[in-house]
């Protein structure tokens, strides 16, 4: 019985460490640009359609790249087009903006794909299992993991080792001091929103495997990611850590306590309790362009 | 500057006018001569990708009866909503009712929007015809006079598949592991699949609710590994099901899967490798009856890809819809619901026994069949992953026995 709990807690934490990748983007653009990015989903959808067709071109690993890369491209085209518009406007017009973006994106792949959710296979290199003394795991979920830790960590390396991230962390505090230095924060305004939609593409594309791929797979997605950056709080990168693994184990104890019918309830009493002793979540710093 | 009618004008303009006021009625008749039906369905959520094949089968259905001449020479013509909750299905529903011109509804996959959709008919008293939702209680304490169901209910899937598993030695003595979906429909099945295990010996080891929404099934699977039950028996609706199977094959587990709910749409979803079980369904495009091979073949050649069990049972819908119409000369629910009562009453239904409604409650009483995935070196192409066996039950065996047993009440109209 120990084993079978401990089991649950160990593959919830696991489970944390994809809803951090999901949820991090989503945290970077809004932390730089005020933008509520509805569409965070919907570009996780992208990417699981761009494995569907990539890879019997150039296999999943080539779609593991090339994939991200592609939402990455059309990220930047909706940056420039679209979300340049509304950063100094109030949120709730950035909010209808991606609604209707989220839309257009899913009825596309609807329009173009078929309604119908289609199969993607796992790669047979990933099949099987891992076993840790009594602990047996699905070889392709470490794998998932190692890229999503791999992912998390780059993207923390790039906030905080290169002169990129401290003028994006400058301009996430406020954009206008950067602006009597003479640095635009345009291009890292694009370059932000490329990375983290390509994230979201990255995570869609290593999900594809282990559901069928429909339009509207990004929508549960979305809502898991949404209560991730709420919980750890806007601006803060390890809020959205934290909060995943939280997330993951308040899950993982649910099941493994025998109440998983009120495992996604527990989740979001979790999301109430800190909203309630943290309105900015456990480490939501104070922006001030938001006050 | 004031521009004045001539003479002539104005006696054009008057010509005009009366004679337009002289066709209007029958051009207002000839419109409203259409047989108005109603179409429900989810399109979106977690049922969307059932809903999409239910629409696709009502346009061919519609099209093949407006071909032939319409019914009694009048075209009928269906108004499409995507019904993705309850609370949208009655609002559509109310809105639906409200035409004067419509003729009935049909549609609906989830069980606790058919029963949404059944409270407005039954108030409005307009008939409603089921295509999708298969709970026992549909059928029993919630039934109305006014409902009817095409789709096959929860006891049919329970008696037809538990024939198979009781034949393959899988229930006395055995442990099943029970995942359902955690709502009405799943509710329903799970108390179905508890009473035929109990009855017949077996013991449920584990017995899950799962919320529809689920897309990540490892904890389960853990627990699964963990307890080593002979059979997993899943009764998830919609693209859940599909997301377990996966994960299932991801884990690498060697214990027999099985269920008492099928979609061929989620079979294909889930793929010729992780595909896995055997499962009971009302129809698939393999049923080799010339009836439904050329529905099949229709199907298939207006859309490119083969029909499947949500998509029959919407296209039988319409046609007995149809076929209820033209035989009662009209569109008036007490004379319909008669009409289908009636135990002389028998529909072709496009497999080897006619199919008639149980006049108790009225469930459309019909053939059921057994479909089982193929091993992955076997498969020849996306579509036929699997093989679908001979009519169920057999032929000496009265269709009332599958409705035996059910879990949902008893129905009073």
């Amino acid at each position: 019985m120990t084993l079978v709990f401990l089991s649950q807690l160990l593959n919830g934490l696991l489970d944390g460490f994809y809803y951090m990748l999901i949820a991090l983007g989503l945290s970077l653009i809004f932390s730089l640009g005020g933008i509520v990015n509805l569409a965070h989903g919907a570009f996780f959808t992208l990417g699981a359609y761009l494995a569907l067709v990539l890879t019997p071109h150039i296999g999943f690993f080539g779609a593991l790249i090339v994939g991200p890369l592609i939402a990455a491209g059309v990220a930047m085209v909706v940056e420039r087009t679209l979300f340049t518009r509304f950063y100094r406007e109030d949120p709730l017009y950035s909010l209808l903006l991606t609604f209707g973006l989220a839309m257009i994106i899913e009825q596309s792949l609807r329009w173009y794909f078929g309604a119908s959710p289609r199969a993607y296979s796992m790669p047979n290199e990933l099949r099987g299992q891992v076993f840790m003394g009594d602990f047996v795991y699905s070889r392709y979920r470490f794998f998932l993991i190692g890229i999503a830790v791999a992912t998390v960590a780059a993207v923390w390396v790039l906030l905080n080792r290169t002169a990129f991230g401290r003028i994006v962390r400058a301009g996430i505090q406020n954009p206008d001091i950067l602006g009597t230095l003479g640095i635009s924060l345009r291009p890292y305004l694009s370059a932000v929103v490329a990375i983290a939609i390509a994230i979201a593409a990255l995570a869609g594309v290593l999900m594809a495997p282990l559901q069928p791929v429909h339009p509207m797979m990004g929508v549960e997605v979305g809502t898991a990611a949404f209560v991730v950056v709420v919980i750890g709080g806007l601006g803060s990168f390890w809020g959205v850590v934290v909060a995943a693994l939280l997330v993951g184990l308040v899950k993982g104890l649910m099941i493994g306590i025998g109440y998983t019918q009120y495992s996604m309830l527990a989740i979001y009493l979790l999301m109430f309790v800190v909203l309630f002793l943290r309105p900015r979540g456990l480490f939501g710093e104070r922006i001030t362009r938001f006050e | 500057m004031i521009k004045t009618m001539g003479r002539r004008q104005l006696l054009k303009t008057g010509t005009a006018a009366g004679l337009m006021t002289l066709a209007a009625p029958s051009l207002l008749r000839a419109q409203g001569d259409a047989v108005v039906l109603g179409h429900l369905t989810p399109r979106t959520g977690f049922l969307g990708p059932m809903g999409e094949y239910a629409v696709m089968a009502v346009d061919l259905a519609v099209e093949e009866i407006n071909a032939n001449g319409g019914i009694n020479g009048r075209m009928l013509t269906v108004v499409k909503e995507d019904s993705v909750n309850p609370q949208t299905a009655t609002t559509k529903a109310e809105r639906l009712v409200e035409r004067r011109d419509l003729a009935m509804i049909i549609g609906e996959i989830s069980s606790a929007s058919a029963l949404s959709i059944a409270q407005v008919t039954a108030r409005a008293n307009k008939l409603f015809i089921n295509t999708g939702a298969n709970s026992d209680t549909l059928r029993g304490s919630d039934c109305k006079r006014t409902m009817f169901h095409t789709e096959a209910q929860n006891v049919m899937y329970v008696n037809a598949e538990g024939q198979y598993f009781l034949q393959n030695d899988m229930v006395k003595d055995k442990k099943w592991f029970i995942l359902s979906s955690d709502y009405a429909f799943g509710h329903d099945l799970r108390h179905g699949a508890l009473g035929f295990l109990e009855r017949h010996g077996g013991q449920a080891v584990g017995d899950e609710l799962i919320p529809t929404d689920a897309t990540d099934f490892s904890s389960h699977l853990l627990n699964i590994r963990n307890l080593q039950p002979d059979l997993i028996v899943v009764n998830l609706a919609g693209t859940s099901g599909a997301s377990f199977m996966k994960q299932y094959g991801e884990f690498g587990l060697d214990i027999p899967l099985g269920g008492f709910d099928y979609n061929s749409s989620i079979a294909w979803a889930t793929g010729p490798q992780d595909f896995k079980g055997t499962w009971p369904c009302i129809w698939t495009h393999q049923v080799q009856t010339d009836a439904s091979q050329a529905f099949a073949q229709a199907f298939q050649a207006k859309y490119g890809k083969p029909a499947e069990n949500q998509a029959y049972s919407d296209y039988i819908a319409v046609r007995i819809a149809a076929e209820a119409i033209a035989k009662t000369g009209g569109t008036d629910t007490a004379a319909l619901i008669e009409f289908l009562e009636d135990p002389a009453t028998e529909f072709d239904i496009l497999k080897d026994r006619k199919g008639r409604f149980d006049a108790a409650t009225h469930q459309l009483l019909q053939e059921v069949y057994a479909v089982t995935a193929l091993d992955p070196s076997e498969v020849q192409n996306e579509w036929d992953i699997f093989t679908t066996s001979g009519p169920l039950p057999g032929a000496e065996v009265p269709l009332d026995e599958l409705i035996k047993g059910a879990v949902g009440g008893d129905c009073t109209f």
